[in-house]
């Protein structure tokens, strides 16, 4: 039995997974499932982002938060009309801001390379850059915030996007997240190994901080609603002939068979790129360069001494992994529609991610991806569990009783301590994981 | 001379009292967090709820003795609620190192590992907490709230701007005191300490001069215990206990940890308080002092104010990572305590 569940353990996994997915299916209605698996394969995306740094790398990334949501700013960026009248009465200043915030980047680099001979005078000279192009940037930059946030802020107040189709937004948010990953690994990576930790800690913060603030860029905490579709609308589908005689067809309602097939169409597109990463990191880990990175892993001292370029490698192992964790996040956001600063919390998007991972297997691609799905199915079904299950506990106790009414405000937190616990159970028994990564010669 | 003065007294009403109190509580923070990293040499991301947890007990201490009616008028009954909250903070951590972090130190796991396992910890006491004290705001505070009212200031001087000392402002920094001094008396001057100390410096020496380890690592989360819950107590005085709170305050600790140079006390403390000082000093609006000191048709427009009070969070993170890009090792370069 044991064999066969070792020889076939993949297939059996997925398979038990598929079988829950129906389950739902069968009990709480076809939409209800296929929501869910929307939902996995997006953080099945993001285990497999923190299992390249993770797994590969043994990078701990806590600020998987952060670079998702800088994801999903892609997908309004991209995605959004532009506010012709806000571009109009700040965005000369926003621009003007830009050029300069680049300029004073550039100079202090620039600086930084050229001054060596003193290290005092280079902070100094930097210190002053950095204060100087600061203030100038305030000048122009607080008036043409003013300007745009007044703008009709019920609805619009903020610049817009570029009105281009969603789709790009995928890409691109991988780029940004690689962007500010790049930046973060060159500061914390090379050092101790928990400084990583702290500084992406510190930087997905403040990314959230950020969009939550900077409303002429993100509409803040008044959130970006209705961000167009990669796929058909289902009112758009309701009145198109040839859907209505599909619909019969089944003999399903066109309300629900419409909302069916749009989320067919969106699990369609997610499958595509799951298929496409795993086929690339699967690729990646059997080549010389994936032999490598396990190497560096496993003995970072030996790999240096064997001449490889350790800190350089992390960079970009850390910079890949985040821009796989920057597309999700804009699927993420493709698939809501709208843009949710507030929604951003640390346990949904990095802890969870993490057990996701660990749970899964580091270090192998599929486990990453079985995690994702196991959790995210976890975490969905776990609130009518956990309710269920006080409920029918405290059932003897008085209707009236405060302390039942305390258990029962209480599950909500439930979810916190489960997590905790997962992971320290999961941490201690089964470090290896659903699908523990191969062994390779 | 007068517009000095009141200059001076606005800076010290906005920006010293408060920054001295927040960095205190910081430095507590920090010192715990620099503490375990010595001994146990990993990085505690459970320090803020260890806070909030000892924060907790104390308030309902703190609740029940209210209730009987037990006033130590005009300080605020927590104090004497404190010792109790220690205790069961301690309780509670050796219960965890003992269950959790045991198993992986004898495996002598990867500093990683510990640091993950210590943020299971940490949603695992967060959600203790939540699930006792519940999410939201409480208050605690009682005996009297100001030693010096801004408007006697006003009254005593004659000048225009006041100066006002709140009770837990004072209390905050007179037992930051006396914690950080019996401390640094426990590690210099006893036994156990300089057992420590030399077990931190270097692990395989000090097992091979006799020196139980199992006893270090049990009074080194004591001593945790201790930190976390005054600071956390403290902090909760001073502000208002949200159990939220406190995990954002990681972040500043964390900070003034490293600034200081982890592993390092006397740098954890120096780095709270740099860290609650470019905090205050950043977000500060000049506005008021610039228009007292200078020239008397100055007109100013905007507040005078580098950073949102939005953005404290950042003041933090910046300037963790200009000492990691200038000097990684910190202010007081040193690993061990």
């Amino acid at each position: 039995m044991a064999a066969f569940y070792h020889q076939y353990r993949n297939q059996i996994l997925f398979s038990v997974m598929a079988g829950l997915l129906l389950a739902v299916a069968v009990i709480q209605g076809l939409s209800v499932s296929l929501t869910i698996l929307n939902l996995c394969l997006i953080s099945a995306i993001m285990s497999l982002g923190v299992n390249i740094q993770w797994g590969y790398a043994g990078l701990f990334n806590v600020g998987v938060m952060g670079f998702a949501a800088l994801g999903g700013l892609a997908g309004v960026l991209i995605s959004m009309p532009p506010v012709s009248e806000a571009w109009q009465a700040g965005g000369l200043g926003i621009v003007l801001g830009l050029i300069i915030t680049t300029g004073t980047i550039a100079a202090s680099l620039y600086t930084w390379s050229r001054v060596k001979y003193s290290k005092r005078q280079r902070y100094w000279a930097i210190a002053g850059i950095v204060i100087l192009g600061y203030a100038l940037l305030r000048v122009f930059f607080d008036p043409s915030v003013t300007a745009i946030e007044a703008i009709n802020p019920s609805v619009t107040g903020y610049l817009g996007g570029l009105g281009l189709p969603i789709l790009i937004a995928w890409p691109v948010g991988a780029l940004f997240a690689a962007g500010v990953a790049f930046v973060i690994g060159k500061i914390a990576l090379g050092l101790r190994s928990d400084y990583l930790a702290i500084a992406t800690l510190g930087i997905s913060e403040i990314i959230i901080f950020c969009i939550k603030n900077e409303e002429w860029l993100t509409r803040g905490v008044k959130n970006v609603n209705g961000l167009p579709r990669p796929v058909p609308y289902e009112i758009e589908l309701q009145q198109a002939q040839w859907f209505q005689e599909w619909a019969l067809d089944f003999g399903m309602p066109v309300d629900d068979a419409s909302a069916i097939f749009v989320k067919i169409c969106y699990a369609l597109l997610f499958i595509v790129v799951i298929a496409v990463l795993l086929w690339l990191s699967e690729t990646a880990l059997k080549s010389p360069w994936g032999r490598m990175m396990r190497a560096i892993r496993d003995n970072e001292t030996a790999a240096a001494a064997m001449g490889k370029d350790v800190t350089w490698q992390h960079l970009r192992v850390f910079t890949l992994g985040s821009a796989v964790i920057g597309l999700a996040g804009a699927m993420l956001t493709t698939l809501d529609g709208q843009f949710t600063p507030v929604g951003y919390n640390p346990l949904r998007f990095t802890f969870l991610i993490w057990v996701m991972v660990i749970i899964g297997g580091s270090g192998n691609n599929w486990g990453a991806v079985i995690g994702g799905f196991f959790i995210w199915f976890f975490w969905i079904e776990a609130e009518p569990i956990g309710l269920w299950l006080i409920e029918t506990l405290t059932s003897g106790m008085a209707r009236e009783s405060a302390v039942r009414a305390h258990l029962l405000e209480g599950a909500a937190h439930m979810r916190l301590m489960t997590v905790g616990i997962i992971l320290l159970v999961a941490l201690r028994y089964a470090p290896e994981g659903l699908i523990p990564e191969k062994k390779r010669q | 001379m007068t517009d000095i003065l009141n200059a001076l007294t606005l800076l010290a009403n906005f920006l010293i009292i408060p920054g001295l109190t927040y960095g205190s509580q910081l430095a507590l923070g920090a010192l715990g967090v620099t503490l375990v990293y010595g001994v146990l040499r990993f990085s505690n991301f459970a320090q803020g709820e260890t806070m909030a947890f000892g924060a907790m007990i104390t308030i309902l201490v703190t609740w029940g003795l209210q209730s009987i009616g037990v006033s130590i008028k005009p300080l605020p009954t927590a104090l004497i609620a404190i010792p109790i909250g220690i205790t069961v903070t301690a309780i509670l951590t050796l219960a965890i190192d003992k269950v959790v972090y045991r198993y992986h130190r004898e495996r002598r796991a990867n500093p990683v590992i510990f640091l993950i396992v210590s943020i299971g910890v940490m949603f695992f006491m967060g959600g203790l907490i939540r699930f006792i004290i519940g999410p939201g705001d409480q208050i605690f505070f009682d005996g009297t709230r100001f030693i010096l009212k801004a408007q006697e200031f006003k009254e005593m001087t004659g000048l225009n701007e006041g100066l006002s000392l709140k009770m837990t402002q004072a209390v905050t920094i007179a037992i930051a005191l006396i914690i950080v001094t019996a401390m640094f008396w426990f590690l210099n001057h006893t036994r156990t300490g300089k057992s420590m100390r030399a077990y931190s410096d270097n692990e395989d020496l000090a097992l091979l001069s006799g020196i139980d380890p199992d006893r270090v690592v049990m009074v080194t989360w004591i001593i945790v215990a201790a930190l976390a819950t005054v600071g956390g107590t403290l902090y909760g005085l001073d502000k208002s206990f949200k159990p939220f709170v406190y995990m954002q305050l990681l972040l500043p600790i964390f900070a003034s940890a490293i600034v200081g140079g982890v592993g390092n006390p006397v740098g954890a403390i120096a780095g709270g308080y740099v860290i609650a000082f470019s905090e205050l000093i950043l977000t500060f609006a000049y506005k008021k002092v610039l228009l007292y000191l200078g020239p008397d048709n100055l007109e100013l427009d905007s507040l005078i104010q580098f950073l949102g009070t939005d953005y404290k969070i950042a003041v933090s993170f910046i300037i963790l990572v200009i000492v990691l890009v200038i000097k990684p090792t910190g202010l007081f370069s040193g690993k061990t305590i």
